[in-house]
Order: C-alpha cells, then structure tokens, then sequence
C-alpha cells in the first residue's frame, strides 16, 4: 500500500501541487466585471424586449455568479474533488428546480 | 551523537517528538496538511450545497408564483427602490472583493492588509444591512408588509408621483396577489439578511482575532472557509436583485 501511494506521487505531480495563491490583479479584473455586470443588467431591464428581459437578466446572473465561483471562490485553481463536488451540487440543484417548475408550468392552466 | 540521527531516531520512535514533523495546527488523523484543507474545503463546500438547495425552494416559490400572477409582480416589483437596489449589489460585490483580498493577505502572510480588508468587508456589510433597513422601512410606509396591516389599493387606484407615470391599475383580485410577492421578497432578503448578519458576526470574531496576530502561521483554514460563505451570500444577492428588482422596468 506505501509502495502503491509513493508511485502514485510521481506520477501525478499537478494532482500534488502545492496551495495555488490567487493574486489580487485577477480579483481586481473579476471585481471590475461584477460591476460592469451590475450596470449592464439594470440597464438591459428598461429595455422592452418581451420575455428576453427575464432571459437577459438570469444570463448575466449566471455569469456573474460563475465568476464568483471561479474565482473568488478559488473553484478553477481548486481540486477535482471540489470540482466534482461543485458541479454535482449545481446539477442536483438544476434536477430539483427544473423539475418542479416543469411540473408547475404545464398543468392547471387558468386555474390559478 | 549528532542531532540529525537524534531527530531521526525521535521521529521514528513514535509520535512524541513527531511533532517536528508537521505543523502544530495539523489534526492528527491526517496523513498531510494538504488532506487536512482538502478535507475542511470539501467540507465547507458541502455545507454551502444544503445552503443552496435551501435557497433554491424559495427561488422556485418565486418562479411560479411570478408565472402565475406575472402583471402581480411586475406592478409590485416597480415600487421596490431601483437607486438603493443596486447601490446595495455594488456594495456587496465590493465586500466580497475585499474579503477575497483578505484571504490573499492571510496565504501570504500580511497581518496589517489581513485586519484592513476584514474591517472593509465588515463595514460594507453593515452599509448593506442598513439600506437594507431603509428598504424595509419603506415598504412598512407603504403597506407593503404581509399581514393585517397590508393593503394593496395602490395597486387598484395608482397615483402619478414625482413625475412618474402612474403605474397601470390592476383588477382587485390581481393586486391581492401583489402581497404574495411581497411575501417571497421578505421571506427571501430576509432570509439572505439573516445570513449576513451570521456573517458580520463570525467576521467580527476573526477580526478580533486578526488584530492579535492570528492566521499568520500558515494556518488560515477559517478565512478562507469564511470566503466561500461570505461569497456564497454574495451569489444569493446576484440572483435576488434581477429577479426582485428588475422585472421589466420599461413598461
């Protein structure tokens, strides 16, 4: 087992690597892009664009939140484990709400 | 004879002088330090992913209350204050910026930059809890809070105000839909305001803590688990301003 794990070692060096630091120029860029996202989504809202309003302001929500995630949140410097734990979160989340509101929006119409 | 054989001897001996070999913050059924942060971040993240599944019941609430009285919400979405709405985004992107400077101080060693951008991002979030405040006292003005004292003839009878057009009149029993959404908007940056006021008061301690000289060591599992949930409340507000605030403005 000690053998297997030190072979282990020097096969996957990037799996080892050490603590990635993230400088504060790339939480500057992501800061100034939060911003400008801010001002783009409460510009784009006075725009009459029919149901492109909705989809418009959850994109830029996404985008924002990814950012967020990425970045901030050290996601894209981080491990597979927390990738993985991540995304199978983000996935679980879209199952439960898209579902449900699948459900909601296609019966009882007019009954509301 | 010479010390490097003493320290081999020690280490190998059994755990009573292995503490050479590891930082004194390295739990001891951890192989490395490096499984001890895998393992703390796993963790935290866990823990943000019950935090979203909470939050995202309420979302979908909302979703389909929104579908199903849309010109409801749209009528009440308009009285919430756009100018306080998003100076409140900018200031919580702005705490989350700072706290995220924080934990760059905290992994390479700076104690006087970790203390100031933990007192930014604890005086951004009580800027945030106080227009937050003022939002709410409004809409207690207003007769916008869910309960007996609620009252949605505004939305029935709108009045034009400071050069606004007045709002579209809504039939009587569409606007009492109206407290429905004002319901989710309470239950929701009520909910998200709770989280902040958690938030500010761990922040507080780790500040306190900062000031003597903590998370200077190498050991900073807690700021940056502090980041992920700091930033967590900080998406929460990304997604709740679009949908509370901004539904079509135009009309």
């Amino acid at each position: 087992m000690a053998d297997l794990q030190t072979e282990h070692h020097g096969h996957e060096p990037e799996q080892h690597s050490e603590h990635k630091v993230v400088s504060p120029k790339v939480y500057g860029v992501i800061f100034l892009i939060l911003l400008v996202g801010t001002a783009l989504t409460v510009w784009a809202s006075y725009w009459d664009v029919g149901p492109w309003n909705a989809a418009i302001a959850l994109g830029i929500a996404c985008t924002k939140a990814t950012l967020v995630v990425l970045f901030f949140m050290h996601v894209k410097y981080s491990s597979k484990l927390t990738k993985l734990t991540v995304g199978a979160g983000l996935f679980t989340f879209l199952i439960l709400v898209g579902m449900s509101l699948a459900d909601y929006f296609t019966r009882a119409w007019g009954q509301w | 004879m010479s010390d490097s054989q003493a320290v081999a001897t020690t280490v190998d001996a059994g755990h009573a002088g292995g503490h050479a070999a590891h930082p004194p913050y390295q739990r001891h059924h951890f192989v490395s330090m490096e499984q001890q942060n895998e393992t703390t971040n796993f963790g935290m993240w866990l823990f943000l992913l019950t935090e979203i599944m909470f939050f995202g019941g309420m979302f979908t609430a909302y979703l389909i209350y929104r579908n199903w009285y849309y010109p409801a919400f749209v009528a009440a979405s308009h009285t919430l204050n756009i100018i306080e709405g998003t100076a409140n985004t900018g200031v919580l992107i702005t705490s989350s910026f700072t706290m995220a400077l924080g934990v760059w101080c905290a992994e390479t060693k700076r104690r006087k930059g970790l203390v100031w951008s933990l007192i930014a991002t604890f005086i951004l979030g009580l800027v945030f809890l106080g227009i937050k405040a003022d939002e709410y006292h409004e809409k207690w003005v207003l007769h916008h809070v869910p309960g007996t004292y609620f009252s949605a003839q505004a939305f029935v009878h709108p009045t034009a105000e400071d050069g606004k057009p007045a709002e579209k009149p809504l039939a009587p029993d569409m606007a009492a839909h109206t407290e429905v959404y004002f319901s989710l908007y309470f239950a929701m940056t009520g909910m998200h305001a709770l989280h902040m006021i958690i938030g500010i008061g761990i922040l507080s301690f780790m500040l306190f803590r900062a000031t003597r000289g903590a998370y200077m060591d190498g050991n900073i599992a807690f700021v940056e688990n502090f980041g992920l949930y700091w930033h967590f409340v900080d998406i929460i507000w990304i997604f709740l301003f679009p949908l509370l605030y901004l539904i079509s403005r135009y009309s």
